[in-house]
């Protein structure tokens, strides 16, 4: 056996400390790549100004990505995301018309997605039917709604002061959308890595059964992480509603899939049991950058979806890929 | 009598009839054959990719890459036809279900050999084979003048009164029956999905059951692909955009177990008739089609509240410890 190995084209001997390096240092990285590319591709890359305006783009997905990460991690997924931004835009888009207060139609918005969040979670943890079933279903349930409600209308009486929170800068070009997005990094980071409540988490993504058994509640625990992925939802809406500064039933269409390719990019295992906070804020930049440095490339956005996919698939197979050709080698 | 109320095949029978009756007690019309025959042509897509899915999700993997598939099969073949009108149809059938295959496939290969969720992989495919559809079109439509004759006949052309596209998911669903419950390869995509542990020991490639399964939808999304575009005589970047989850959809409310290894032919038909039927009963008692979401929406979440229900129930624990099933 020994020698027929020796004949085989090896690996250089650090290679097979890869495998052991975490998915974080390859995130940062392919980001440092991409970002010094895209600064040598366009001039108008290294621009301040340009920077802050692409992360627009992607922050208010990530705001959802974060407890998204969380709930992946314990083994249940949320698909009904983007419908959930949808709804609770459109209520805020009626609390508006019927002239409520600014701050009483963010609490409407944010609780709007804290109901579907519970709703979501009450389904499957109540009936202990698997979450992509159920979130497939109120994918279609929660949208719907939004189109019987509005149908091919607009909402866009929103009252002075809303559009602070999608365009607004706190200070200089440090906009407010990324203000709080940084801010709901720093909280789930420490939710998730910093307190029990995480480490549950991680407990109950690689066995819920000796979770179960080890005193964890499961069923409560899975609840309140679709409630907060829900109330995030609820945020991103704010965001997006005060950025677009309208609401129709087809507002964050399809976005469900893009916050869902983050949250994997930031190497969270689909099947539950790992991943960590930071990997995802890297993999949101990642995907940020690619999408503003091909965008200002003038490449149209279906084609940043096939790299984004792409991204994604090679991302994900390149470990495994490495792993097996090491497993070969020794 | 039993089994009227308690099988999932019986229970959405008596709805759809249900369904049925009282719009057509508003529409009399509604009831015609004629019309009843082109409510089933207009769910014939559905029927056959519901049926892909099905094998796909009964391996315990989900394809979200059809309407992809299905899109750029449907572009490639239109080009073919608008470039070179003399090409035979049949031959262009031929080509694209080929081609669904191999996007198929590339699937099938992915999850087989790299062990890649099957979730992660077709959301990568998925818009990848969006994109392709942009490249390959450069944004640009393929319109009905465009496309043969015999391209746009084809599936509308009349055998004993029914149209080509119904007599071939007609079709679709025999072969499927035939498949799924006297075939090996059938009961094997079966047992890889029931028990992938048991199904190795048994002597089961589990990975090459879901390459299988991938294949056949990624063919019938092809030959998908050919219908859908001479069926609405248009091809364009955004065909079929979020099918995939009308025919998931289907699936679920038929039955079929997203677990894995559990699920029939009868049970993903009627789910996709299901589906068929409201879309196109709506408009005819009046109410908007934007009810169409809400209601498919809560059909899946009572569909699968009322099955988890009805699977407690089915069996006694006889042993008190062989009812600790580990999850997924």
């Amino acid at each position: 056996m020994e020698k027929i190995t020796e004949q085989k084209w090896q690996l250089p001997k650090g290679w097979l400390k890869v495998n052991k390096l975490p998915w974080e240092f390859f995130l940062v990285l392919i980001t440092v790549l991409v970002f010094a590319v895209n600064s040598f591709a366009s001039p108008y890359f290294l621009d301040v100004w340009n920077l802050s305006d692409a992360t627009f783009n992607f922050v208010e997905k990530a705001i959802v990505a974060l407890p998204l990460a969380m709930l992946i991690i314990c083994r249940d997924i949320d698909l009904s995301i983007a419908s959930i931004i949808a709804l609770s835009s459109v209520a805020m888009g009626f609390a508006a018309q019927y002239g409520l207060g600014l701050e009483l139609i963010v609490i409407i918005g944010i609780s709007v997605g804290i109901l579907c969040g519970l709703f979501n979670g009450w389904v499957v943890t109540h009936f202990d039917i698997p979450a992509i079933v159920v979130t497939i279903g109120t994918m279609s349930l929660f949208r719907g709604i939004s189109y019987i409600l509005l149908g091919d209308q607009v909402l866009k009486d929103y009252p002075d002061g809303f559009e602070y929170f999608g365009q607004g800068y706190l200070y200089w070009v440090f906009s407010f959308e990324f203000g709080l997005f940084l801010l709901a990094t720093v909280f789930f980071y420490v939710l998730l890595h910093k307190t029990n409540f995480g480490r549950r988490c991680y407990a109950i993504g690689n066995n819920p059964t000796a979770a179960f058994y080890s005193g964890i509640n499961v069923k409560r625990h899975r609840l309140m992480l679709f409630v907060i992925v829900g109330a995030l939802a609820g945020v991103a809406a704010v965001l997006l509603t005060s950025r677009l500064g309208s609401t129709r039933p087809t507002i964050a269409l399809g976005w469900e899939l893009s916050i869902i390719t983050m949250v994997v990019l930031g190497g969270v295992n689909i099947m539950g049991g790992s991943g960590t906070i930071p990997g995802v804020f890297i993999a949101v930049f990642l995907m940020g950058i690619v999408t503003f440095g091909l965008g200002l490339l003038n490449v149209p956005g279906i084609v940043m979806s096939i790299i984004i996919g792409g991204m994604l698939i090679s991302v994900i197979a390149t470990p495994i890929l490495i792993t097996k050709f090491s497993r070969r080698e020794t | 009598m039993k089994i009227l109320f308690t099988s999932r095949e019986a229970l959405l029978c008596m709805l759809i009839l249900a369904m049925l009756l009282s719009v057509g007690a508003v529409a009399k019309d509604f009831l015609n054959l004629s019309n009843l025959l082109s409510v089933y042509n207009d769910t014939s897509i559905l029927i056959i990719l519901a049926l892909g899915q099905m094998l796909v999700i009964i391996t315990r993997c989900i394809d979200l890459s059809v309407a992809a598939n299905l899109a750029l099969t449907g572009m490639a073949v239109a080009m073919l036809n608008g470039s070179y009108p003399d090409f035979p149809v049949p031959l262009l059938m031929l080509f694209g279900m080929l081609l669904g295959l191999s996007m198929g496939m590339i699937n099938g290969l992915l999850v087989w050999k790299l062990q890649i969720p099957a979730i992660v992989v077709t959301l990568g495919t998925m818009s990848i084979y969006r994109g392709i559809v942009f490249l390959l079109s450069e944004g640009a439509w393929v319109n009905a003048h465009e496309m043969s004759e015999t391209f746009m006949h084809i599936p509308r052309s009349l055998h004993l009164g029914v149209a080509l596209l119904s007599w071939l998911s007609i079709m679709v669903i025999v072969i499927f029956y035939y498949f799924c419950r006297s075939s090996r390869s059938g009961r094997e995509i079966y047992a890889s999905g029931n028990s992938p542990t048991a199904a190795f020991y048994t002597g089961i490639d589990v990975g090459r059951n879901q390459f299988i399964a991938f294949s056949i939808s990624g063919l019938l999304a092809g030959l998908c692909g050919y219908l859908w575009v001479s069926r609405y005589a248009v091809a364009y970047v955004d065909v079929a955009a979020g099918f995939e989850l009308q025919v998931i959809s289907a699936c679920v409310i038929g039955g079929i177990s997203i677990m894995g290894g559990r699920g029939t032919v009868v049970g993903c038909v009627l789910g996709a008739m299901f589906i068929g039927v409201i879309n196109n009963a709506l408009p005819v008692i009046g109410v908007s089609p934007f009810w169409q979401m809400a209601i498919s929406g809560s059909v899946i979440v009572l569909a699968v509240i009322a099955s988890s229900k009805a699977e407690k129930k089915s069996g006694r624990i006889i042993l008190k410890s062989a009812a600790i099933v580990p999850s997924r």
